[in-house]
């Protein structure tokens, strides 16, 4: 009971931060039907801006709330510009070409974006102190005690704000509405009178700066990154958005939860070894019995 | 007010458009007829920007517009119902009618525009928060027109208004035409395969045969013209 009480703190953490991830794909998908293979590396672009982040602040002396949250709002901004030049190189100028070509294209990308932190940072692993420490600990008279720390407070609670704002975004503003829109149908959005190029360029930059936070929080959670950490995340985040039905916004939500659930229960109490398989699986097995994803969209045209 | 001039247009090499001369004066309802494949709905979306013409001008008050990305020719005040309606069918009416006055300083006349429109389409009202597909034939169309009078059009493009609709709501929906021409002072520029009914509304009517334009005049010199009937009329209902 407590060992599956810890694993479920786990999962959840761990979730949150695929599920802020899948977002971006899953929005990418909805808007262009394509899936951003760049949107895993533009997470770890993400990691590293917090990272660098990070150390610059600790030579200041900043208070930890306002270093946590200038490190957020720093992250968003340039791995948003990150996500914005993705959109503009590798998508917009093949918007017309066939439909294999931005996939290509955004391959490079991804490639460029690795090669890119590799050669900037160098290729060894990055490590960062923990920022935030302690946490409470509960059944410490059993023989497990269960931890529950602050760090992973911090990230279930900040991903819960973030999600909340998003879907009102979405829900509520023109903007989120015109994205709505565009899913659907782009020329019949563009014959609204509204700016169809920039509604796409707006969902690359929203769905980046959602997968900086990620990159954030996983920074602060395992302590250790290098260039290549975007390829796996990528890969389960994008499970995660299948999962929950690809271009369902709150299906990659739950989606990402599901992975981070199924990767630690799997670690915990089968293998740590094989914990990547687990999410794969889950992909192949989904695919196969609900290839729409557990929230995918029912269509409901009538001519 | 629209100057159409020598407009040709191609799908790949396939072409569409032959050199298409159209004028459209302020304040008139023009019609164009012609078969399926004539290249109705290539026309309308040569105007609106979707399609780009790849000769000929297109002049809207003054201005040149073929050059133009669809939203800003929206923004100059043309606006198109086009063929099949597309009805954002996942989003709520409200939302339809909301995304048709993005152009609109916004959607800030979202309250004042939205009751001229259900004055209207009285049953919009009761429909706003039904998803648009679940409405019905004729209320999509409904919505179509009233989404697209949201961004308060000067000009109103009307692709087939009637193609798939009840005769009783055919008759609703030219009425309205009628009164967003003369109650409203919008432009209308009319596509249909009704000829009849197009021809006794419009001021001024063209005949499109395979990308050419072939016969223009008043609605009803059109409607009485012999090459007319017996290629529109006679077939269709009388
Ligand atoms: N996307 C497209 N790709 C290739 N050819 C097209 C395309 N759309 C239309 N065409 C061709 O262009 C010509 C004109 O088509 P258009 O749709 O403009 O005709 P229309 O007059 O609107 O016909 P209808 O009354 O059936 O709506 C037709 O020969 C059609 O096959
Ligand atoms: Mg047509």
């Amino acid at each position: 009971m407590e060992y599956f009480l810890q694993q479920l703190i786990n999962g959840l953490t761990l979730g949150s931060v695929y599920g802020l991830i899948a977002i971006g794909y899953t929005m990418v998908y909805g808007i262009i039907g394509m899936i951003n293979f760049a949107h895993g590396d533009i997470f770890m672009v993400g990691a590293f801006v917090a990272l660098i982040s990070f150390i610059l602040f600790a030579l200041t002396s900043i208070a930890l709330p306002i270093v946590l949250l200038l490190t957020l709002l720093i992250a968003m901004v340039f791995t948003a510009c990150y996500g914005w030049t993705v959109e503009k190189l590798a998508y917009k100028p093949l918007r017309k070409s066939f439909r294999l070509a931005p996939l290509i294209s955004a391959l490079g990308m991804s490639i460029v974006l690795q090669n890119y932190v590799q050669a900037a940072q160098g290729a060894r692993i990055k490590t960062l102190q923990p920022v935030i420490q302690g946490g409470f600990n509960f059944f410490e008279d059993s023989n497990f005690t269960v931890t529950l720390s602050y760090l992973q407070i911090f990230i279930v609670i900040v991903t819960i704000v973030l999600m909340a704002i998003f879907t009102l975004f979405i829900t509520r503003t023109a903007l989120g509405r015109a994205q709505r829109a565009c899913e659907q149908d782009r020329t019949m959005t563009a014959l609204m009178g509204i700016n169809v190029d920039r509604t796409i360029s707006m969902t690359f930059i929203i769905g980046s700066s959602l997968a900086s936070v990620a990159g954030m929080m996983f920074v602060m959670y395992y302590g250790v990154i290098d260039f290549y950490i975007g390829f796996l995340a990528g890969i389960k985040a994008f499970t995660a958005a299948v999962l929950g039905g690809i271009g369902s916004i709150p299906g990659a939500m739950l989606g990402g939860l599901l992975i981070g659930l199924i990767e630690t229960f799997w670690s915990g109490y089968i293998s740590i070894e094989y914990k990547d398989i687990a999410a794969f699986s889950t992909l192949v097995i989904v695919l196969i019995f609900f290839p729409t994803g557990f929230l995918g969209k029912p269509d409901i045209e009538k001519v | 007010m629209l100057n159409i001039s020598k407009v040709e247009t191609f799908y790949g090499n396939i072409q569409a458009l032959r050199g298409v001369d159209i004028k459209v004066n302020n304040g008139e309802i023009v019609a164009l007829i012609g078969s399926n494949g004539a290249g109705k709905s290539t026309l309308l979306m040569t105007i609106s920007g979707v399609n780009k013409a790849a000769k000929g001008t297109i002049n809207f008050d003054n201005k040149n517009i073929e050059n133009l990305p669809p939203h800003e020719i929206v923004n100059l005040g043309i606006s198109q119902v086009p063929e099949g309606r597309r009805i954002f069918s996942r989003l709520t009416v409200e939302d339809n009618l909301r995304l048709g006055a993005s152009s609109n300083n916004k959607g800030k006349n979202f309250d004042e525009d939205s009751k001229e429109v259900y004055d209207l389409f009285p049953v919009l009202r009761d429909r706003l928060t039904q998803r648009g597909g679940t409405l019905s034939g004729g209320e999509q169309q409904m919505l179509a027109i009233g989404r697209a009078m949201m961004a308060r059009p000067k000009m109103l493009l009307l692709d087939e208004p009637s193609l798939g609709i009840a005769p009783k709501l055919v008759n609703q929906i030219f009425i309205s035409i009628k009164n967003i021409n003369k109650e409203k002072g919008v432009t209308v520029f009319l596509v249909e395969q009704n000829a009849k009914k197009a021809l006794e509304l419009a001021d001024r009517g063209y005949v499109l045969v395979n990308g050419n334009i072939n016969l223009e005049g008043s609605g009803k010199d059109l409607l009485n013209n012999p090459d007319v009937q017996s290629a529109y009329l006679e077939g269709g209902k009388k």
